[in-house]
Parts: C-alpha cells; structure tokens; sequence
C-alpha cells in the first residue's frame, strides 16, 4: 500500500508572483512614483487598504498599497516612493515593462462602516497614497458620508503628493482640504506646522465623525490624540501599521505587532487596538 | 460689553481672564487690519504691538541673504501674534507678514507692559498664558525638526 | 483570493482516517520488529528518517536499517547541557529529543520556492518546486513534536493560505510515534499538556517497556497503521502488556524535568510587556538564535529573491530566520527591534502568548530544547515563574 504520493489538486504557490505590465509611470516627487499596472494573465482586485507585494523580477518584492481605484479590469495603481534596492528598481521601469504581483492582502480602509456620518481623513507625506483611493471611493457616493474632511500634511510643499488631484477636490464645493507643510518654500502661501494643526479648524462633528489615518507612526500617535482631543470617539478611528514584510500570506513571522500579523489582521487596524502596542518600545 | 470686549474674551490666549482684566486689556486694543504680503512687524524692531487674529493667516518669516523671506510657521485665526513684547529685550525676531487679507486686534503691548507692572496679578495671568502659547510653539516645532515624512518611518 | 479561477486549495491526507486508540487495538512486538518495521516502509517507497547517534548527539536522518538507531543510547539534558552516554541496556528510545525536530524534514532550512525564465511574449515562465520523490515516514516522533506538527500545519495549512512546499512534504508522511519512557532534564510536556503520551496524530505508536523483558506495546492509529502491522512480527497485547505501558507513561509524567503554570499565561504576559525582567535576561542573551534553530515550532522564514546574469533567469529562495537577527524586523532606516531584551522579549512572549492570539494555540509545546541548547542556560520556565511572581512591575527605562 503506497501513500498518496501525489497532491490532491494542483496549487499555484501564493509565493507565485503574476506578470503585470507598467501601462504609465508618473512622476509625483523627487523620489516617488505611481506606476500603472495592467494585468497579463490573472487578475488581482485590491480594495481601498490593501496592497499587493511587487516583484522587480530578479531583484525583490516590496509591499505596496493600492492608491487607485478598485478597477473592473484588473488596472493596478501603486505609489512607490524610491528608498531601497527593490523600490529604486520598480520607480525605474519604463512602460512595457514586466512586474510580478501577489495580492491583494491586508484589510480594507472601513468605508461602508463610516457612512451615515462625517468622515475626516488624515495623511501624512505618503501617508496620502493608500488614502487616496478612500477619498475617491467616498466622493463617488458622496450621499453616503455627511461631511468630508481631507487634512494632508507633508514635508515641504514639494513633497506633496497627487497635488492636481488636491485641487480638484477643493474646487468641489462638499470637499474640505486643508494642507499644512512642515517647512514652507517660497512661493507657499499655505499653512506651516504640523498636521495636527489642522484638527482644531477641520469641520466636522467629532461625535458623528470617523477618521482615516495613514502616515509615520510618530505622526499617527499625535493625530490620534489630537482627533480623540477634538471628541472623535476612539472607537472610530482606524490607523494603517507598518512592520517588516516577507511573504504577505501569514507564513515567514515578520509582519508580527503584539498579538497580530499585519499581512493578516492590517495593515488598517481600529486606533482603539493600537494605542496601547504603539507605547511599548520597540514592540 | 464693548464689542472688542467680546472679541478679546473670545480670542484662547485670554481664556479665563476676568472681566477686569478684560477690560483693561481691551482699553489697550484696537481693531485693525492688513492687505495681503502688508508687514505686521520686522524683525529687530521695537516689539510693542502685537496681535490676535480674527480672519485670514500670518506667515512668520527669517530674512535669509539668496533666499530671501523663509515661512517658518504660519497663525491662523485665534491665534496670538508675537510675544517678545513680554520678555526682554522687547525686540521681534522675525518678520510677521499677511499672507492673505487679514483683520486682526491689535493689542498696545507697551502699554500693556506698564500695566503688568503696576497690577503684578495681571503680570503673572498674562505671563502664564504667553509661556503657554510658547511651549506648544516650541514643541510643535520639536517635532517638525524629527523629519518624520524625509527619515526614518514613511507612512 | 489572489489567484485565478480554478485553483484548488490543497489538502493533505493526515489524521484523515485518525482511529481512537482502542483496547483491542494494540499490539506487542519484540525489537527485532524494528528492522521489518524499517524495511516495509522502505519498500513502500517512503524515505524513513529517524533518530541515530552521530556528532556526538541523537539527531534525525534517513535511516538505510533499523541498525542505525540509537540502541542503548541515552542523552543527558540540562541547561545548556546535552551529553550522550552508553546505557546500561539496549532500550533504542531511552531518551527525550535531540537538537533536531521535524521541521528539519517538514520545513527545510533551505527550499528553492520556484524560478522564472524570461519570455519573449513578457510574462516570465514559473517553474515551483516539486514534491518530493518519495513520501517522508517519521521513525520516534515524540508526543512532544508531534503536537509541534499540529501547530505548524495551523500556521500553514489552516490560514487563508496553504504553504505549498510544507503541504507537499506533509502530505501522506506516515508516522510512528514513540511515547516516552525517560524525559529529559529540561522536558516539561507535562505542563503543556502535549505528552508524555501520544493520544493523536499517529499511524502508530510505540511504547518501550523494559520490565518483563524488552518489547514495544504497539497502538494503531489508523488503517494503513494496522495494515503495516501485518508484515511484522507482533502479538495481541495483554492487560499487563497495557498496564505496563500506562505505568510507563504515568512514571514519565511524575518525573518531569521543567514545570510552567500556564494558567492565564497569555494575559500575564501582555501585561507585563515592559517588565524589569526583560532587561535582565538580556544581560545574559547572546541573541544567538540557538532557541529558534532547535525549537520544534518556530516556522519563520525569510524570502530570498536572486537572478543569474549569465541567463536571466530569478530564483526566489526561502530560508529559516529568527527574531532573534536585528534586520528581522527591519523597516526603512531601521530595526523596531534594536535591543536584546526587545527581541528575548518578541520570542517569548510569541511563543507563550501572542501565538494564542494568532494561531489560537500556544507555540510552545514543552520539549525543553531552549534550555538544552541555550549557550549560556536561560530556561523559559524560570523567565516566567519569574514575571509572574513579581507581576505588574514595570521598568520604563528599558525597552521592555
């Protein structure tokens, strides 16, 4: 009597990445780029939160957020800020190029839970890019939230993200941006401080309010307090986290925060569930 | 109440004040107002007038050789316009500027030194209060200097 | 789901066709039964790997005869000490476990996931890694290290992801479990409730009884079990064939090497996350990673992408890691984990709690190999009687 020697089915490794082309690539800042993507042969489906691990073929993968809009026809948009090896890699393809992709992974940015309310987003330097998506999703039902609020903070007005975009929803008449820089340039007649400046004059109210936030994590930690200050409940807060990631399907151990595995359980997770881990150093 | 009155006791630096102390403060204000890229003050002036915003922003600026005016922080309604008019050697250390057409009070900060000296109670509240203003300035701009968005940690 | 329509979820034939022990169903059969035992298997086309004394240690390998195991051996375990000696009889499993589990076998250190060629057309074509040639059948398995199994085919067979290479290896492994007769200086699965017997997850298992004269009391543990047992030489099992065996277990747990409480374990440690303790232990911690290496749960892994200029083509490799390595939990600019008492602190606290809230188990299962092959003797069980016993202390200037 042998054993069943062979496997009951034949499985694709979730390990497998699936070719994707770059349709565009654009230029936003100095060191950050949004690529297009169109599918070659299976399709992936990222909703506003997720993200998808990008393969410079060759080179590496890096986890990356969806910052374009749920497509019916397997479209990718990602946002890659250059700072290592496979990130330089990816903001260098030209279109035409092949780029492996495995996805989608993670939660979702809560859109449907937030309706029937206000709903204040708040992004920090890239923060903006996996943010983007919840604001288009939220102003193409516009009826479904009370009132919108979009606070964006950045470095330097040059390192403002999607800026023509920015525009658009000021110029819409049920849209509030407000846009702070930590050191103005000449020429900015915006605000200068932190974006916690903003939560103060934001028009919303708190009671009724859910807020998105995605930034660094020391910039997250005083958007919080500062929301939480304004009378936003805890409860209706929902942060993006960030920790070292290998595989992206719960398997390698890296992506561990305290009891959760961001790849799994985040990378949006309600503020409430991240307070406490984000005091404890080095956790 | 004298409608400045209002306007003062509205304004968070005065939060809490008495209407006494109201009272004086506002004998020593005025309404004012500025068009847009108008000077409030220039540093190294005599710091003898400063200001609370009711409507549009001020820019504080270092003048740099090459790169001119440098924006290093921005006030937005409600908020207090210098406070080395309290402190020594009463002297301003940046420029204030309108970064758009503002309407502000402008509040006689000489005047207002005489009378601390006289009435050491006012002093103290009012000294609290600027000490206040100055540590969440100096924090806020702690944080600013960590470069969160440039170094280490990207959203 | 990431993948397109018609991938099938994999899932491995194990514990399928699991039988309850029954009394009827054991069996007694004399060492000389090892050798067929090893023979059968071999001819069935399974590679057998089992323990044997090499180096100085009892580690697995693939055995060619029952020769090669370690009869008459022992190991003496203690904190950061493990010494074989000759025993006095020829008992073949008169020890606990060595520096090897079965992730040695189950989850290679070192695994090709698959490799890309170029195309003209643009999409690369994929070549994964097959299964391997021949089944894997596990000679011992210890109650200890097959509950060590359990929890790793919860990590990568039970998630929304099946591990592809751990499935295929998985998949049909026959097992002959060994209950244990002598534990370990530093054993303690007892307190973690996974031995010293095996009630599950077995094809058979073997109990050594040495009084009353050398022989092993065989329980079936499922159907291709029983239908190897015919090609060796075995009795029926009398009721003092079984009641020695019993004796043997409850004589094993009274003589535990280690205790842990475990009550409430995972609460207490999330709530003394920044505990003195952490500090102190990492006075001693060389953060050498030796715990991860022999620990039979640890599963994790680093992800390795390589290309060959000369062809073009990429590989992507997948390789052991440990939490212990600063660039583990590194993220642009650097590690969240810089110290050594924030990386004693991410095992432990995985391993005993946080594994609860992930995988809804523990992670630890009491095989005692932390403390054996620990350099400097740190034994998790002191670690935690040690923070329950002074708990809520808090230590702000340390890391944790």
């Amino acid at each position: 009597m042998a054993a069943s020697a062979s496997v009951e089915a034949r499985l694709l490794g979730a390990m497998v990445p699936v070719a994707h082309r770059v349709v565009s690539r654009v230029q936003e800042t100095t060191d950050t780029w949004t690529l297009e993507l169109e599918p070659l042969g299976e399709r992936i489906r990222p909703r506003a939160g997720q993200f998808d691990m990008l393969y410079a073929f060759g080179v590496g993968e890096v986890p990356i957020s969806t910052s374009g809009d749920h497509d019916g026809d397997g479209r990718l948009t990602h946002t890659i800020r250059a700072v290592g090896a496979v990130t330089r890699a990816l903001c260098a393809l030209e279109p035409g190029a092949v780029v492996g992709v495995r996805g989608p992974f993670g939660t979702e940015w809560p859109l449907d839970e937030a309706t029937g309310g206000d709903l204040v987003v708040v992004a920090g330097g890239i923060g903006l890019a996996p943010l983007r998506p919840a604001v288009r999703h939220a102003l193409a039902r516009r009826d479904d939230y009370g009132a919108v609020s979009v606070l964006v903070g950045a470095r330097t007005p040059q390192d403002l993200l999607f800026v023509h975009e920015l525009e658009a929803w000021r110029g819409r008449l049920d849209v509030e941006v407000d846009v702070a820089v930590d050191a103005a340039a000449p020429g900015w007649h915006g605000r200068v401080g932190l974006v916690t400046t903003l939560i103060p004059g934001a028009v919303i109210d708190p009671p009724r309010a859910s807020a998105l936030v995605c930034g660094p994590e020391v910039m997250m930690t005083f958007v919080v307090r500062a929301l939480v200050g304004r009378g936003v409940p805890l409860e209706r807060i929902w942060v993006s986290m960030e920790r070292n990631m290998r595989c992206a399907v719960g398997h390698c151990g890296h992506c561990q925060l305290g009891p959760t595995l961001i790849c799994r359980d985040g990378a949006v997770f309600p503020a409430a569930a991240m307070t406490r881990l984000m005091e404890v150093r080095e956790l | 109440m004298h409608r400045l009155d209002e306007l003062i006791a509205d304004a968070p630096v005065f939060a809490g004040l008495g209407t006494g102390d109201l009272t004086l403060i506002a004998g020593c204000a005025q309404n004012v107002g500025f068009e847009e890229g108008e000077l409030l003050f220039r540093e190294g002036e005599p710091a003898d007038t400063f200001y609370v915003v009711r409507r549009g922003r001020v820019s504080l600026e270092l003048h740099t050789p090459a790169r001119g005016g440098l924006v290093i922080d921005t006030l937005e309604p409600g908020e207090v316009v210098g406070w080395s008019w309290l402190f020594e050697p009463y002297v301003w250390h940046f420029d204030a500027r309108a970064a758009t057409p503002l309407r502000a009070i402008a509040f006689d900060g000489a005047c207002l030194r005489g009378k601390c000296e006289d009435d050491k109670a006012l002093g103290y509240e009012l000294m609290k209060r600027f000490a206040q203003v100055m540590i969440d300035r100096l924090q806020h701009a702690r944080v600013r200097l960590l470069d969160v968005y440039g170094g280490v940690g990207v959203g | 789901m990431p993948f397109g329509p018609g991938t099938v979820i994999l899932r491995p034939r194990r514990d399928v066709d699991q039988l309850p022990t029954a009394q009827s169903d054991t069996y007694v059969m004399a060492p000389e039964g090892l050798g067929p035992l090893v023979e059968t298997l071999r001819e069935e086309g399974y590679r057998v790997v089992g323990p044997t004394v090499r180096d100085g240690a009892i580690v697995l390998e693939e055995l060619t005869s029952a020769d090669e195991l370690p009869h008459g051996w022992t190991a003496r375990e203690e904190a950061a000490t493990y010494r074989v000696e000759r025993r006095e009889d020829e008992a073949v499993f008169g020890w606990a476990v060595g520096p090897h589990s079965w992730k040695q076998e189950l989850l290679p250190p070192r695994v090709r996931l698959w490799r890309a060629a170029p195309t003209n057309s643009g999409a690369p074509t994929v070549d994964e890694a097959p299964a391997p040639a021949r089944p894997l059948a596990l000679l011992g398995a210890r109650p200890c290290d097959l509950r060590a199994i359990a929890i790793q085919d919860r990590v990568f067979l039970e998630g929304r992801y099946v591990e592809r290479d751990y499935a295929q290896r998985r998949e049909g492994a026959f097992v002959v479990a060994v209950n244990c007769g002598e534990p370990g200086g530093t054993c303690f699965c007892a307190s973690m409730g996974t031995g010293p017997r095996a009630e599950t997850g077995f094809d058979l298992a073997l109990t050594e009884l040495l009084d009353g004269g050398h022989r092993f009391l065989v329980e079936v543990g499922s159907e291709r079990g029983r239908a190897l047992l015919a090609a060796l030489p075995v009795r029926v099992a009398t009721e003092d064939d079984r009641a020695a065996a019993a004796s043997v277990s409850e004589a094993a747990t009274a003589r535990m090497g280690r205790h842990v409480e475990t009550d409430g374990i995972r609460e207490l440690l999330a709530a003394n996350l920044e505990h003195p303790r952490f500090a102190e232990v990492a006075e001693r911690c060389l953060t050498c990673g030796n715990c991860t290496l022999v620990c039979p749960t640890c599963f994790c892994t680093s992800v390795e992408d390589v290309n060959d200029l000369a062809d073009g083509s990429a590989e992507r490799w997948r390789s052991w890691d440990s939490c212990f390595s600063t660039e583990y939990s590194y993220i642009h600019g650097g590690s969240i984990r810089r110290s050594p008492s924030a990386r004693y602190r991410q095992w432990l606290t995985h391993k005993f709690g946080t594994w609860f809230d992930q995988f809804g188990t523990s992670g630890c299962v009491g095989c005692g190999r932390c403390i054996t092959w620990c350099p400097v003797g740190i034994d998790v069980t002191e670690e935690l009687a040690a923070i329950r016993a002074t708990d809520g202390e808090v230590d702000r200037a340390q890391a944790g």
